[in-house]
């Protein structure tokens, strides 16, 4: 889907690059990708201080507009620190180590939600959109791609055929824009968005109707590259899983819409690992 | 009707006139610059419509080529989201149009959703679509239906088409823009026209006021004296003031003729009146002689009787009183009498002076007569014992000691003699009548005194001016001096 045009397009950058970061300590780079947080500069700012306090490195965030950009960074050395979705993770393990994963109400699980515009009072279930236009997230989502699909292959149909239009809005937010104004006909969305902006924005997503929830999957973990030096890794890991112990880190974690940050476990994964898996195997099939 | 409107005063009709014509002028110019302003306005803003097209279709252009379908949505979102809409900005909405006439995405899904044909979204889009497969792919479609106008620009790039850009406004977008225009001229108009028509009625009002008033006056001329003048009306010298000299001329020359045919008649009254009592005084005149004539026969011859002794003084004096007073009424200024000199004067003045010592009044004489004068001395001593005596009877008011004054001029073309009094003014009644017979009599004299006087200054030619007012009394002679006029042809 022209991602590569699209990947040289995008060079936004919201924070001084990296190798401009200088002065006396090596700042900690933290890359992020499209969530919520891409709108919300002083929450960051908050984020930023209290971890620079408690690490006494300065820190930086570096948000890029699709996963793929963030994913390049780290292959590029450009990151110690990422926030990814599930399914990147899965696809950079060869090059980062599980650091912490986030809790949602006291559990580190999402799910994806298969939602359509509240109109449609019709719709029951993914196969009713046969033909239809349809957003995906981003080629790299695991809730807002890559699940959509794999049911889709579950019950015999061909992603690729299926719908009758598909694009990519490059977040989760915009998936639900796009169907909330009509513009695709469904999408799949993070659960942990949706219920956000089922709070900040109830005006967004009650033009919304939610078809169907998936099960539970492993929240997005974040996730050190893996030559960062152990102890940096093991006290940024003892500071994220603190944080819901002080009032201003718990503070911090309301405006996340989280609970806190537990350590985190490859096997929350599994799943997800083998759906990366046999979407890739299909992928090939076509590709011969 | 219309003739009413017509006759209508020119205190409403010049500024109605006005006021037609300035709200005449005033909508003829709102409506003509409406027009222009419909015409520029739509032009304006299809033109603006066509430089954002072409702008957006160079934005647009990479998105389509990369499929990006969430980023052209984004575009041609952005000029209609609530924030960013600009106050001129009136298309309804964009339509992004791939290369076999689909939507590719629109700035508003419910409408236009995504992979409709364009032939499907209305009867105009399909008029469109027939013009767009008519035309070569790199040109741009103006297409104004009725209940839309559709503005479609190609999306091209190095003479690769891949789609077009439509912009879709609604029938008479400019309508509002075109309103709040016609509704500012409307208002423009309004405050010159509040501004133009109370001066328009004022200066209206004030041409015209003039001319009512001198209707007014033209009107009132004939039916009772009009105002003496007009000048301080209207003290400027245009066509109007012109109208307004002439109007006071033709008062003037009227109010002179009226006077002058008073006086006319007055004299002729005074002439037959002068006629009748010469006549009667004639015909006693001639028995009279004969009775004086017998009675002194009878005194002379007649045997004293006592009865006679006792009637005959009677019978005499009646017969004196009848002859002096016929003698009167027998102004005769035929016959020859040396002329005027100053000391006829002086004589006069001599003789009455007793009369105005006994009323206690203090007079002044101014002779100026000079021996020159080529009038008759017995009637101008006459004449001036009269004028004289009258004054003396009317000067003083109250108790108060009276003033006379008594000038005699004599000049080269002729006499004037002029005798003032401070007395009351002649009354109005009596001023009418005042050189006829008997009308200022009283128990001091027979009545005959002015009449007398003025029959002898007609006779001379001369002329008597009177003037009276309170405290001011002045009977003014003048007589034309020289032989042509004296002796006079006429004769009583």
């Amino acid at each position: 889907m022209h991602r590569r045009e699209f990947i040289a397009l995008s060079s936004l950058l919201l924070f001084s690059s990296p190798s401009r970061a200088g002065g006396k300590a090596t700042p900690l780079r933290i890359g992020l990708t499209p969530t919520l947080l891409h709108e919300r500069h002083a929450l960051l700012a908050d984020w930023q201080t209290y971890l620079e306090a408690r690490l006494g490195v300065p820190v930086r965030f570096v948000l890029r507009d699709s996963y793929s950009d963030t994913m390049d960074l780290i292959k590029q050395q450009r990151l110690d620190i990422a926030w990814l979705s599930d399914y990147p993770y899965v696809l950079m393990k060869p090059w980062v180590r599980l650091l912490v994963t986030p809790l949602k109400d006291g559990r580190p699980l999402y799910r994806s939600y298969l939602i359509v515009p509240a109109r449609d009072t019709r719709s029951r279930s993914i196969a009713d959109l046969e033909g239809k236009v349809f957003a995906y997230a981003d080629p790299y989502s695991h809730t807002g791609y890559l699940f959509p699909r794999h049911v889709l292959t579950t019950l015999g149909k061909s992603p690729k055929t299926f719908f009758g239009r598909t694009f990519f809005t490059w977040s989760h937010r915009k998936a639900i824009e796009a169907v909330a104004q009509h513009l695709a006909d469904g999408a799949a969305v993070e659960s942990y968005v949706w219920d956000a902006l089922a709070r900040e924005e109830p005006r967004l997503t009650s033009a919304t109707r939610i078809v169907n929830r998936s099960r539970e999957f492993g929240f997005p973990p974040l996730v050190a590259v893996n030559n960062l030096p152990e102890k940096t890794f093991q006290t940024l890991r003892r500071v994220l899983t603190e944080m819901h112990q002080n009032a201003q880190g718990r503070g911090i974690l309301a405006r996340l819409h989280l609970d806190g940050f537990v350590p985190g476990d490859a096997g929350l994964y599994s799943e997800v690992e083998r759906m990366a898996q046999a979407a890739a195997k299909q992928d090939d099939a076509a590709r011969f | 009707m219309t003739l009413r409107v017509f006759d209508l005063s020119f205190r409403y009709k010049i500024p109605l006139w006005g006021s037609v014509l300035i709200a005449a002028v005033a909508l003829t110019l709102t409506l003509s610059f409406m027009l222009q302003a419909y015409d520029n306005l739509k032009r304006d803003m299809l033109a603006h419509s066509d430089n954002l097209g072409r702008v957006l279709v160079k934005t647009l252009y990479t998105p389509m080529l990369h499929d990006d379908v969430w980023r052209a949505y984004e575009i041609v979102r952005a000029p209609f989201s609530e924030a960013a809409t600009p106050a001129s900005f009136r298309a309804e909405g964009l339509i992004l149009l791939d290369a076999a006439h689909a939507v590719f995405v629109s700035s508003q899904p419910d409408g236009w959703p995504m992979r409709t044909p364009l032939a499907r979204l209305g009867p105009s889009y399909a008029q469109l679509e027939a013009r767009l497969r008519a035309v070569p792919e790199a040109s741009a479609v103006l297409l104004e239906a009725d209940d839309v106008i559709l503005l479609a620009l190609p999306m091209i790039s190095d003479e690769v088409g891949i789609g077009h850009l439509l912009l879709v406004h609604p029938a008479g977008f400019y309508w509002p823009r075109f309103r709040q225009l016609a509704w500012r001229a409307l208002l423009i108009s309004g405050l010159v026209l509040s501004v133009l028509l109370p001066i328009n009625w004022y200066w209206g009002r004030r041409m015209a006021a003039p001319v009512g008033r001198l209707a007014e006056r033209m009107d009132a001329l004939g039916k009772h004296d009009p105002a003496s003048s007009l000048s301080h009306d209207y003290p400027y010298r245009d066509e109007l003031g012109r109208l307004f000299l002439a109007y006071e001329r033709m008062l003037a020359e009227m109010t002179e003729k009226t006077a002058l045919e008073q006086r006319m008649v007055k004299a002729d009254r005074l002439a037959a009146l002068g006629r009748l009592s010469a006549g009667i005084a004639h015909e006693i005149n001639n028995p009279l002689g004969g009775l004086i004539t017998s009675l002194d026969t009878v005194k002379l011859h007649a045997a004293r009787d006592p009865v006679l002794d006792r009637f005959l003084p009677y019978l005499e004096r009646g017969l004196a009183q009848i002859r002096d007073i016929v003698a009167a009424l027998l102004v005769e200024t035929k016959g020859r009498s040396r002329p005027l000199l100053a000391r006829d004067i002086d004589d006069v003045q001599t003789l009455l002076a007793p009369e105005a010592r006994k009323r206690d009044i203090d007079w002044t004489w101014d002779n100026r007569a000079g021996d020159a004068c080529r009038l008759p001395a017995t009637l101008l001593r006459q004449v001036l014992i009269n004028l004289v005596l009258n004054a003396l009877q009317a000067a003083g008011q109250a108790g108060q000691a009276g003033q006379v004054t008594v000038r005699c001029v004599g000049g080269e073309r002729d006499l004037v003699l002029e005798v003032e009094n401070d007395g009351a003014a002649i009354p109005a009644e009596l001023m009418k009548h005042l050189f006829e017979p008997f009308t200022g009599h009283n128990e001091e004299g027979h009545g005959l005194g002015l009449w007398v006087t003025h029959q002898i200054v007609e006779q001379l030619r001369g002329r008597i001016d009177v003037e009276s007012r309170d405290g001011h009394t002045r009977f003014r002679v003048t007589l034309p001096q020289g032989e042509s006029a004296w002796p006079p042809n006429a004769c009583v």
